[in-house]
């Protein structure tokens, strides 16, 4: 049970590369933040740093009452999930999970116990256990790895990627699994992956990086409903948020996205950008098909995917060149071509600075 | 699906595969058997008569002592080469795993010596230990050690296998960085957070799953000790002192050659043969099961 509290954290590497160009960031006892960004972002860099895999050249990291900036990876109290699992080939499943307890130098009876434990909380069976790792399967490989951790009993736990060797089914279950174990244990947990329903669904609160910089930092439902930039409006969501050159009028009133209609602004406006060139982005599940309307912008089809769920309709406005996708539940009758009413809910604009990429209002 | 590709009768194939058959039946199987034929023949030192008897030749090296003296030899000499050069080599390839800056170079030094020739790496030795001349020699008589491997059978043998094993470093050396290479970063880093030191890491680790790459390199350092070490002996101690590094393949060499019992030396390069057979075999046969970890 720890804390762990990350102070103007930086990473630069011998050859003068920054992959972390300062994070801060307190993660509080018991809380599972998810690190979320595209490959190359710095997150497995930012994990392995707090693992003690990599050295951190700037910043200060504390868990729990310890600055452990230069303690090894095994003094700082934490286990670690590897994508690959990182199993000992040449060991049983019992000896993987004994490996650590060992060398902590605890007395047989005590190892036995905890892995007899660790295993029954993920259900492997005692057959399982004298078996090595080659002759499991994907899922249960990683739970020995998730084993492997818990009979340390660490106060954090670190997740890097481990999801991303499964199948699409395995994953989602597993996913589950992760985050109702977290939630029992009650472990602090950091976890990184670049699949954002992932993110979305396991974390407390979730870290957006890209390129070395920390984009956002809020719960899932703060990043989904008030994106703090185009990176992340246009990370978070599935499918992605659709983003089209605008211009407020002069009063802030109206937004009109180039040769269409004037929409009006949700609440208040934005007076204090009237004029201003911005890039509008609306959700897809925030575009409305309605026939008839007043407000209704012309939608040209181009291509339907059919879910079942869901029918997601990809297009443009009228001449516009930006591509649109709306998602449209249940089953619809629509082929390529056909012009489509679409209402625009004003409540469900997002307004960025198309210089800073920041979010406006 | 695999297509199999047919090619009409062509002769072209086997104008392709012609100099290699030749090369084998020329170099590898017409000795070879001149080797069987002769090891069943009794000829006189003159070549003046040749008399066929059975196996007369195998039955008196079996109950010649000298024979089993130099079995001895050379078993304790591939052993000690083979460990030798493959604890050096383990912990240069360990060590060279762990360096960072100018790696490259570092490893392309190491290689070098793969490629000096026995012979030549044998002379080279012999300067350095030559008991009037040499600068090892004369740094220990400096530590008060006369050294003397012409007279000493303790020292050559020594000698012989500091040369030997010096030799074969480079190549168990490639073999070993290329074993570590592949193992996966992550596992290293997994026992560094189960808590394993560096020391730790090595013997419950990376030694384990080296196993394959280690009995590889000790049949095939095996074979280089019984069989590729002619040049280091002929040149070093021509067997000597009093037989002392009179190793199987050399008695081969100064039985038949120097004197010339052909028939007796031919009987031992069969036995040679068949035990470069049977380490063939067990090299097959078992480096693949070893593998399973």
């Amino acid at each position: 049970m720890a804390r762990v509290v990350l102070e103007g954290i930086r990473k630069t590497y011998p050859n003068c590369f920054k992959a972390i160009h300062g994070v801060d960031v307190e993660v509080e006892d018991g809380e599972f933040l998810v690190l979320v960004g595209p490959s190359g972002c710095g997150k497995s860099t930012l994990l392995r740093m707090i693992a003690g895999l990599e050295s951190i050249t700037e910043g200060q990291l504390t868990i729990g009452d310890h600055v452990v900036n230069n303690l090894e990876p095994s003094e700082r109290n934490i286990a670690m999930v590897f994508q690959n699992y990182a199993l000992y080939p040449h060991m049983s499943v019992y000896k993987n999970m004994a490996y650590g307890l060992k060398i902590m130098g605890l007395p047989k009876a005590e190892i036995e116990a905890r892995v007899k434990k660790a295993a029954a909380i993920l259900e492997l069976t005692d057959e399982q256990l004298t078996r090595k790792p080659r002759q499991l399967s994907g899922g249960q490989r990683q739970r020995v790895a998730m084993g492997r951790a818990i009979v340390r009993e660490p106060s954090v736990f670190l997740f890097d990627e481990p999801l991303s060797n499964l199948d699409a089914k395995l994953r989602v279950q597993m996913r589950l699994e992760i985050k109702t174990l977290q939630a029992n244990l009650g472990i602090t947990s950091v976890y990184v992956t670049h699949d954002q329903v992932e993110a979305m669904t396991l974390g407390h609160r979730l870290m957006v990086l890209n390129a070395g910089n920390v984009e956002q930092l809020g719960t899932p439902i703060e990043l989904y409903q008030r994106p703090a930039s185009l990176f992340v409006a246009g990370f978070i969501g599935s499918p992605a948020m659709n983003f089209a050159e605008a211009r407020i009028d002069a009063e802030g009133k109206t937004i009109t996205i180039s040769g269409q209609e004037a929409l009006p602004l949700g609440s208040g406006g934005m007076a204090e950008h009237g004029g201003k060139d911005v890039i509008l982005g609306i959700r897809p599940e925030h575009l409305e098909l309605v026939a008839g309307a007043p407000d209704a912008v012309p939608m040209t089809v181009t291509m339907v995917e059919q879910l079942g769920a869901d029918t997601l309709v990809h297009g443009h406005f009228g001449e516009s060149r930006s591509d649109l996708t709306v998602r449209l539940d249940g089953i619809r009758n629509i082929k390529g071509g056909e012009v489509l009413p679409i209402r625009v809910t004003p409540d469900h604009l997002h307004v960025f600075d198309p210089k800073t990429e920041r979010r406006l209002s | 699906m695999l297509k199999n590709v047919h090619f009409g009768p062509s002769v072209l194939p086997f104008l392709l595969v012609l100099p290699q058959i030749i090369v084998t039946l020329v170099f590898f199987i017409w000795p070879a058997s001149q080797a069987l034929y002769q090891s069943v023949l009794l000829e006189d030192a003159f070549g003046l008569k040749t008399e066929f008897v059975w196996f007369r030749n195998f039955e008196e090296l079996l109950s010649d002592p000298l024979y089993w003296d130099s079995f001895k030899i050379t078993i304790v000499f591939s052993f000690l080469v083979a460990f030798l050069s493959m604890s050096f080599a383990l912990a240069l390839a360990i060590f060279s795993d762990r360096v960072i800056k100018g790696s490259g170079a570092y490893r392309t030094l190491l290689i070098w010596p793969y490629a000096v020739a026995p012979v030549t790496a044998g002379a080279l030795w012999v300067f350095m230990f030559n008991p009037t001349l040499g600068i090892v020699s004369y740094a220990l008589s400096a530590l008060g050690y006369e050294w003397n491997h012409q007279l000493n059978g303790g020292e050559a043998m020594a000698l012989v296998v500091m040369a030997s094993a010096w030799k074969q470093v480079a190549y168990n050396f490639l073999f070993f960085l290329a074993g570590l290479q592949s193992i996966s970063k992550s596992l290293i880093e997994a026992a560094a957070i189960d808590g394993a030191g560096p020391m730790r890491r090595t013997i419950d680790i990376i030694l384990p799953l080296l196993s394959p790459t280690t009995f590889f390199l000790l049949v095939i350092n095996i074979v280089y000790a019984f069989f590729e070490t002619f040049g280091v002996i002929h040149v070093v101690t021509a067997g000597g002192p009093a037989g002392a590094t009179n190793i199987l393949v050399y008695k081969v060499f100064s039985d038949g050659f120097v004197g010339l019992d052909l028939g007796g030396s031919a009987a031992q390069s069969v036995i040679l043969m068949i035990i470069v057979i049977s380490l063939t075999v067990v090299q097959f046969k078992y480096v693949e099961k070893r593998v399973a970890y």
